[in-house]
Parts: structure tokens; C-alpha cells; sequence
């Protein structure tokens, strides 16, 4: 069985090896995804690939048959599958379980592969694989045709904007090689492609496990003569071209200056080309200048193009930095503030409609909230489902809107300028990835009406500085007991104040408001708007939330003027608050009556640096009181 | 340019990018330097990437005092060159307890490199630390992220990945997590090489063939770097005809018998070869099949 098995190399690498690397040089790259359900064979495939262009030395080998008759599922046979399967955990369980890369390569192109889990709750996996492909081979077992894995597969691969799908129906080994059985499935993937919009693909009958239609033709498939997968992947037209036929775009990375003699911006280009002379447009300011140089290590170039790396510099000192994009002049992108996009969500914790997210595309980084989505997409069915928020491994299409300007494409047209990702700002994880469709005509033609009175001069009228004093605090704390003899005094000493307090803004603004986490942040961020507006009025307004996550109250701190948002942690610890239980509500979340309760099944997040820290266990409501009020006028 | 960009001008491109994403959004990084190949070609990356300026931060090697000479003298040149500060960290209590290769075993690794790197990243407060790791060396590198992300106490969760998109890195972090960052990830070896002959970068002579004197030790080729190495009464060192296919602790690295001592016929004899690269290494054979994964879960790089 050994014998089969030796490496050869390549005959020009012996004899002539500066001829050989010559060729080396000259190759491109394709990088691909494979996806596939558990038992589809598409780590056997790819551990054949591997095989097949000699990417597997001795040890390798030798190691291999050892593990292949150890822990194999092909008997005394190589079990390619154990080539690729790394991490100790899933070797245990047998299965894939993350994205991992692989490289090989045949005379006319280098090849990275994707290899990604074929099972449901790792959408997410196969996203991330995809987002940097090229191309996309679907495995299909012959047995079972067209599966629910099938469609998902492929329509994530289209959702994603990869053109080139090949579909690879393996294991003909285990139907005869039967030409009935390719055409059948050919036939029912066609009418499921072209209803998602997959209007080509390429069919290919195979069987890892020996080798058909792999890297040569089968002589058990003498009715297929299309191209074997290795002759399709040598051949199949690379993205990177197409990005070079669209208008430059260079979004700035990192601003170069080694001395007071030489600023560069440096970044990837990711579309159009560039020459030193061409007239350039710098976004979001829309300032122009032409470039001056193309600078590198080995010397100026005449053009730069999509996909390298380079250091411009102008013909003019414009300002310029980190998050900008460089444009050619008359085609620059779109700016806008508001969009549709859609939205993968990646987190074990559930989207938060409101809530403020990092949002990173290109170099920008900007906070972003997202809407309730418009609808979820049962990726299975690919019917549109009512959805109010969006957990892990859900697709939806929603609306966001973020803080600042930003410049972008349309996804369909650029993948650097139209793809992001959503960031945890506590936890700082990846929690979505999401492409944008468009803006919303909204944000083009809705503009803040300016208003001649300002908030100065209404605030001024009534002798004070507007100021939003924010309680925070467990139920039970004393946050509304405390906020009403703050509001007394205030009024009493000739203060224009406005008092919103969380029950009673849940009985009309907010009574549509359950208490579920999404909930609540839309609960706060209302509430945030109505206190931005009696701010605009010039009023002190003084609040009485429990508003347990720091996210939403950043949120909150954020709409404000800087120094006008006074955070204030009404602190009592839960043993206390559970004594006292003034409205008898921790009685009933312990018996299990009330659900979310913060303290006992939801979590209060105390302030990491709030403006004022209340201990009620060492000062009375009345001395509270008189403490926010001396912060609250030692700040006016 | 008209035609198509070759497979190591889009991989250039890439780690440029990387490298720069880096430093537009970390605090302190640094650049681990071990004087082997792959460090090379990251460093002239790196000096790319930030053209006309030098790049900006560091180099730090983590020294374990037994690296071939040849390698000691390439390191203080590079950085001279590079216009780069070089930092050398060498772990105090292993100095202390003179933690060798010949009598300590696994413990040498454990002791000079996985926590000397710990130390050494604390010490300087280091949040980002550039690392020459290829994906296509070994499994468990394979499934590893470009960023890698590590707790406050260096460790690597496998199972917690940042899922990383497009070419969007996720650096932000809470104080005293860091990130690793591979910006090789995706060259194979035989890019590495074709990518130090078409830029002529400068790289330890051991990886060419010359005659050197060598000892044999349970199936190695080891060569006798300096007198440190304790011979058995009697033995006397051979002089051979050796080269390196991968560079470390000279008392853990072995040889290869070869005449290769240009480029072009290192390059010949490593397409050549029946055996994979590591393999003259030690390390990943320590504890079976999960070695590394497991090395690289208590904060080994």
C-alpha cells in the first residue's frame, strides 16, 4: 500500500531549479472555501488535495498511516480526513469544529482553502471562511442529494458576494458512478440556485476517497466531460481583476511622517488604479489635491493598482488621516449616516436593538445602533421571519444609523468599503458581521432644523446650565425617593427642573416596554431622547431608572453636551434592597413570578466612574440629596 | 503593472497591511525577532510597511544564551541596519539556576521561551507582539487567527476565537489582555524562500552547507557551537558537511548533511525532501499528537 503513496516532485526541480522557480514566481493565488455537511468528505477531499500535489512529506505520511489505523474511519485505508482535523477537541469527537487554512499548490496556481464546519450552529465559521474566497466548492454526498445543508451552504456563500460555486457531488463511488443519479441532483440544485440568484455554477462528478475527477479525469465517468475540480480551480477567473476596473479608492491606514519633510498615507488599495499626477479626492471633507508620489522600499512607482499595499503623497498639505478614504477625484463614494444592511449575527448573546456598538469598515471605526431587524432570513427555507432581535448564527436585514459620517459602497460593489464588523463595547468582541445594502434616502435629505433660539439662550432665561442628573441603582435603592427631595429643593431655589421617573414613564411613553434586555435598552434610550430635548429647553432634569448596563447609560451620556450628563450610583447592597422591598417586588422575582428582575436573574452593571457615588447605607435620602445638589451647582 | 499580481505580491500585501493595522491600533507593540528565516522576511516586511519611516516599535528577542553565535551576530546587525531598538530578554531565575538543554530537558523550552516571553511581555507592557508563525507549519497554527487574542495571563482559548472577517482585525482589548499577531500566517515555506532570494535578504549563513564540527545525540545532528557542550571522554567532534533546515538552541537543533550552499540548491534540496521542516525540532514532539496546541495554550507563541 506504501508504494502508491511516494512523493515525487516535480522533474524541473532536479534538473533545472532557477528555471523551476522562475515559474514559482509567475503563479497567482486563489483562495477557496470548501463547505460541506459532517459526512460529506470534504476534509478527505481536501487531505487528497494535499496528497495529490505533494504537500505531504514522509513523516507526515508515515505518521498518517500510523493515526489512520489507530483512530481512521477507513479501516486499513489512509484516512485523508485526519490531516486536516487539528485541535485536539475535535479529533476527540471526529468532526471539524473552526475555520482552518490550508495551502498547496500546482504549476500555474498557489491555493489557500478554507476549511470550514458543515454543521448548524457554526454559520458563523463558514462566514468568516468565505468573506476572503474566491470561489466556494459545495459537497454534496451522491447518496443524499440536495440536503438542507445544501441550500444553506450555498446561499451564505452567495450572500457573501463569492461568484464562482462549484458544485461537487462526491462519493460517486457509492452510486456506480451513475449518470442518472448526477443528473438528478444537477437538476434539483439548479431550480434551488437560480431562486436565490446563483446563476452559475459548475457541476462536478467525484469520489475523494479514490481520487475521481480530482486532479485527472475518471475513467468511471466516461459520460462527464466537464473539467476535473484541479483543472476548474487552475482556471476559474480571480476577483481581484474586477476590483482593478473600478474607481480608486485607498482607504488611509496609518500617516506617515518620518520628519517634517515627508508626509505619506499609507494603505491598501482596494479598488482602481493610481498614478502620480491623477487628480485625487480625500472623504469624508471631499478636499482634492493630486498625488505626487507613489512611495515604496524599492524605489517610486509609475501606477499602483487594487490589491497592493503603497505610501501616497499629495501635491498639497490637505489634511488627511487614519479612517479617511482617498478617491480618484470625479467618482468619489458615497457618504451617508444611515443605512439598510444585512446582519449575521455571531455572539452567544442576543443583538440589543439601540444599543451602541463599535462599528469597524475599512479604517473607519465609528459607534453604530442598529434597528429592530426588518425581518430574519430562515436560512434553510430562506422565508423572511418576523424577528424582533437577532441571536447567534441569525441572518436579518435591518436599518442602522451611526454617530458620525461614514464613507462606504454599496457591499455588491466593494468588499472592503461596503463589509463591517459590530464590536462589544464591553466585552470587545466580535459579536456580527454585516454588509451594506444603501443609505437611507432619510439621512441625504433630513436635516436638523436649526432653530434660531438656541439652547444657550433658553437655558440663560432661566438663570442655570442644563443638566441631566442620571440615578442608577437597584430597586429598592431609594433612586426615586431621593430624586424627588432633589427636585424640591431645586424648585425651591428657583431652579427649572423636570423629574422622569421609571415607573411612570412606563405607564404612557414606554408602555408598550416589556423588561427583556431589548427592551430595556429601548426603554432607556427613549427616555434619553426625551431628557436631550428638555436639555435643548434648558431644563435640569433629574432621573430615576434602575438603567442596570453601562452600555445604555454611556449611550445616554453620549446625546448630551459634555459635562451636562452627571452620572449619580445610588448604591445599596442587594441584601438591603431585598429587606426592604418597598413594593414587594423581590418577594415575587424570588418565587419566580417576575422574570428579568434586575439583581436576581438579570445583572446590574455598577458605574466604573460615575460623577457622584451615593452609599445610602451611610447618608439618609435628605443628605443624598444635598450631595447631588452640591455636585450638581459646584459643576454649573 | 498590466498583468495579474503574482501569489507573493498579494501575500506581501497582505502582512503589509497587518503589520500597519497593528500600529494605527495598538498601544505598544513589538516585534518577537528569533533570527531564523521566517523572522527575516517579517522584518523586511515590516521595514516596507513603513517606509521611509524605520517601523515603530521594537524588536525583542527572548534569548535563552544558547542560540548558534552565527545567530547572535545576524541579530545585533539587523537591527543596526533596520534602524530598530532591539531589546534582549533573557528569564533571570532561569540564568539564576542555570537552566540548560543538556540537563533540564523540556523545562529549557518551558523555562527561557514559553515564560521568559510572559516575563519579558509584562515587563515592558507590551499589548501587541508580532510573531513569524506559518499556518502551514503545524495543526493546531493552522486553525489559529492573524490576531490572536490572549487573557491577562497569556493564555490561548482555541474554542474563543474572534471570528476574523474580510481583512477587519478586532484589536481592541480590556488592560493587561494582549494580542499576538502572525502577519506570515498564509506563506508557505517555499514562499518564505522564493521571497528572501527575489529581495535578497540577509539571513544566518547555517542555513547553507559548510563543513562544521558535530556530535551525534539520539538520532541528531548537533553541532558543537562553542564549549559549553559536554562531550563523553574521548568523543571528538566531526567535522561535516551540515546545514540548518530550521534554526533554535544550537544544543536542540539538528543538522542535515548536505552540500546546498547557495540559495537556489537550498531551495532545490527543500522541494526535494521527503521529511517535513520541523522535524529536525524537538519541541513539537514533547507530548504527542497536541504538543503544540497545548504548549501554545500556556502562552508559548
Amino acid at each position: 500500500m506504501a508504494d502508491g503513496y511516494e512523493y515525487e516532485a516535480d522533474a524541473l526541480i532536479s534538473e533545472d531549479i532557477d528555471a523551476y522557480l522562475k515559474t514559482q514566481r509567475e503563479k497567482e493565488l486563489l483562495r477557496f472555501i470548501t463547505c460541506g455537511s459532517v459526512d460529506d468528505g470534504k476534509s478527505t477531499l481536501i487531505g487528497r488535495l494535499l496528497y495529490d500535489s505533494k504537500m505531504i512529506f514522509e513523516d507526515q505520511l508515515a505518521a498518517l498511516e500510523a493515526d489512520s489505523k489507530r483512530v481512521g474511519t477507513q479501516g486499513q485505508n489512509i484516512d485523508f480526513a485526519l490531516l486536516v482535523d487539528g485541535l485536539a477537541a475535535e479529533r476527540e469527537q471526529g468532526i471539524t469544529i473552526d475555520v482552518a487554512y490550508r495551502f498547496f499548490s500546482t504549476p500555474k496556481r498557489k491555493f489557500i482553502v478554507a476549511d470550514t464546519p458543515g454543521h448548524e450552529q457554526y454559520t458563523r465559521n463558514m462566514v468568516t471562511g468565505a468573506s476572503t474566497a474566491d470561489l466556494a466548492v459545495i459537497l454534496i454526498d451522491a447518496r443524499k442529494g440536495v440536503l438542507t445543508q445544501t441550500r444553506r451552504h450555498s446561499y451564505l456563500a452567495h450572500l457573501i458576494g463569492i461568484r464562482n460555486i462549484v458544485l461537487a457531488i462526491n462519493k460517486m463511488d457509492l452510486v456506480d458512478y451513475d449518470q442518472q443519479v448526477f443528473d438528478r441532483i444537477l437538476l434539483s440544485y439548479r431550480a434551488f440556485a437560480n431562486e436565490i440568484g446563483i446563476t452559475q455554477f459548475t457541476a462536478i462528478p467525484m469520489s475523494g476517497i479514490n481520487g475521481d475527477n480530482i486532479t485527472t479525469k475518471s475513467e468511471r465517468t466516461p459520460w462527464y466531460d466537464g473539467p476535473t475540480l484541479i483543472e476548474h480551480l487552475e482556471t476559474v477567473p480571480i476577483d481581484v481583476a474586477t476590483d482593478r476596473s473600478r474607481p480608486f479608492r485607498m482607504p488611509v491606514q496609518w500617516v506617515n511622517r518620518p520628519n517634517l519633510d515627508f508626509r505619506g498615507f499609507s494603505g491598501l488599495v482596494s479598488g482602481g488604479e493610481i498614478k502620480p499626477g491623477d487628480a485625487i479626492r480625500v472623504l469624508p471633507s471631499g478636499k482634492t489635491s493630486t498625488v505626487a508620489r507613489i512611495v515604496t522600499l524599492g524605489g517610486d512607482l509609475d501606477q499602483a493598482v487594487a490589491g497592493q499595499s503603497i505610501t501616497l503623497t499629495f501635491a498639497d498639505e490637505i489634511d488627511c488621516s487614519r479612517g479617511d478614504v482617498i478617491s480618484i477625484s470625479d467618482a468619489p463614494p458615497q457618504v451617508a449616516d444611515q443605512f439598510e444592511s444585512t446582519i449575521v449575527w455571531l455572539a452567544e448573546a442576543d443583538m440589543l436593538p439601540g444599543r451602541p456598538y463599535w462599528l469597524k469598515l475599512g479604517t473607519q471605526t465609528v459607534t453604530a445602533s442598529v434597528q429592530p431587524p426588518k425581518y430574519q432570513v430562515d436560512v434553510n427555507s430562506m422565508e423572511h421571519l418576523a424577528a424582533k432581535t437577532l441571536s447567534l448564527n441569525a441572518i436579518g436585514v435591518a436599518n442602522l444609523s451611526t454617530d458620525r459620517p461614514l464613507v462606504f459602497e454599496p457591499y455588491a460593489d466593494s468588499r472592503t468599503l461596503g463589509g463591517f464588523i459590530l464590536i462589544d463595547k464591553m466585552s470587545n468582541a466580535t459579536v456580527a458581521a454585516g454588509m451594506l445594502h444603501f443609505s437611507l434616502r432619510r439621512s441625504q435629505n433630513v436635516h436638523w432644523q436649526a432653530t434660531d433660539t438656541t439652547r444657550e439662550k433658553r437655558a440663560e432665561l432661566k438663570h442655570q446650565k442644563a443638566a441631566v442628573l442620571w440615578l442608577t441603582g437597584l430597586s429598592g435603592a431609594g433612586k426615586s425617593t431621593i430624586a424627588n427631595i432633589v427636585e424640591k429643593k431645586l424648585t425651591a431655589m428657583g431652579h427649572h427642573t423636570f423629574l422622569l421617573d421609571g415607573d411612570n414613564v412606563r405607564h404612557g411613553l414606554n408602555k408598550d416596554l416589556g423588561f427583556t434586555e431589548a427592551d430595556r435598552v429601548e426603554n432607556i434610550r427613549r427616555v434619553g431622547e426625551v431628557a436631550r430635548l428638555m436639555t435643548d429647553a434648558g431644563l435640569i432634569v433629574i432621573t430615576a431608572f434602575i438603567s442596570p448596563f453601562q452600555a445604555e447609560r454611556d449611550m445616554v451620556r453620549a446625546m448630551m453636551e459634555p459635562g451636562e450628563f452627571l452620572e449619580v450610583h445610588v448604591h445599596t447592597s442587594l441584601a438591603e434592597a431585598e429587606r426592604r422591598d418597598v413594593k414587594g417586588l423581590y418577594k415575587k422575582a424570588r418565587a419566580g413570578e417576575l422574570k428579568n428582575f434586575t439583581g436576581i436573574d438579570s445583572p446590574y452593571e455598577a458605574p466604573e466612574n460615575p460623577e457622584l457615588l451615593i452609599d445610602t447605607s451611610k447618608n439618609s435620602a435628605e443628605q443624598a440629596a444635598d450631595l447631588i445638589i452640591e455636585r450638581l451647582l459646584g459643576k454649573a | 503593472m498590466t498583468e495579474a499580481m503574482t501569489h507573493l505580491e498579494r501575500l506581501e500585501a497582505e502582512s503589509i497591511h497587518i503589520l500597519r493595522e497593528v500600529v494605527a491600533e495598538c498601544e505598544r507593540p513589538v516585534m518577537l525577532y528569533s533570527v531564523g528565516k521566517d523572522s527575516a522576511v517579517m522584518l523586511h516586511l515590516a521595514r516596507k510597511a513603513f517606509y521611509p519611516s524605520p517601523p515603530p516599535f521594537p524588536l525583542l528577542h527572548v534569548d535563552t544564551t544558547w542560540k548558534f553565535k552565527a545567530m547572535y551576530e545576524l541579530r545585533d546587525r539587523m537591527a543596526r541596519e533596520s534602524g530598530m531598538d532591539l531589546l534582549v530578554y533573557q528569564n533571570p531565575e532561569a540564568k539564576e539556576k542555570g537552566i540548560n538543554p543538556f540537563d533540564h530537558g523540556p523545562l529549557h523550552t518551558d523555562m527561557w521561551k514559553t515564560e521568559g516571553l510572559k516575563q519579558a511581555l509584562d515587563k515592558y507592557g507590551f499589548d501587541a507582539a508580532f510573531g513569524g508563525a506559518r499556518r502551514d507549519e503545524e495543526k493546531s497554527r493552522a486553525k489559529e487567527r492573524i490576531f490572536s487574542f490572549r487573557t491577562a495571563t497569556h493564555s490561548w482559548d482555541p474554542k474563543n476565537q474572534r471570528p476574523e472577517l474580510w481583512n477587519l482585525y478586532n484589536a481592541r482589548k480590556h488592560k493587561g489582555e494582549s494580542i499576538r499577531i502572525f502577519p506570515i500566517s498564509n506563506w508557505t515555506e517555499l514562499d518564505i524562500w522564493q521571497y528572501i532570494q527575489l529581495n535578497d535578504i540577509p539571513i544566518v549563513p547555517l542555513y547553507f552547507s559548510a563543513k562544521r564540527p558535530t556530535v551525534e545525540r539520539d538520532g541528531l545532528l548537533l553541532m558543537v557551537d562553542d564549549d559549553r557542550f559536554p562531550l563523553a571522554p574521548g568523543e571528538v567532534p566531526v567535522e561535516r558537511s551540515i546545514r540548518f533546515r530550521t534554526l533554535g538552541c544550537y544544543p536542540l537543533t539538528g543538522a542535515v548533511e548536505s552540500e546546498a550552499a547557495t540559495l537556489s540548491e537550498v531551495i532545490q534540496e527543500m522541494l526535494l525532501t521527503t521529511t517535513s521542516e520541523r522535524q529536525g525540532r524537538a519541541i513539537d514532539k514533547d507530548a504527542g499528537d497536541a504538543s503544540m496546541e497545548k504548549k501554545k495554550k500556556e502562552g508559548y507563541f
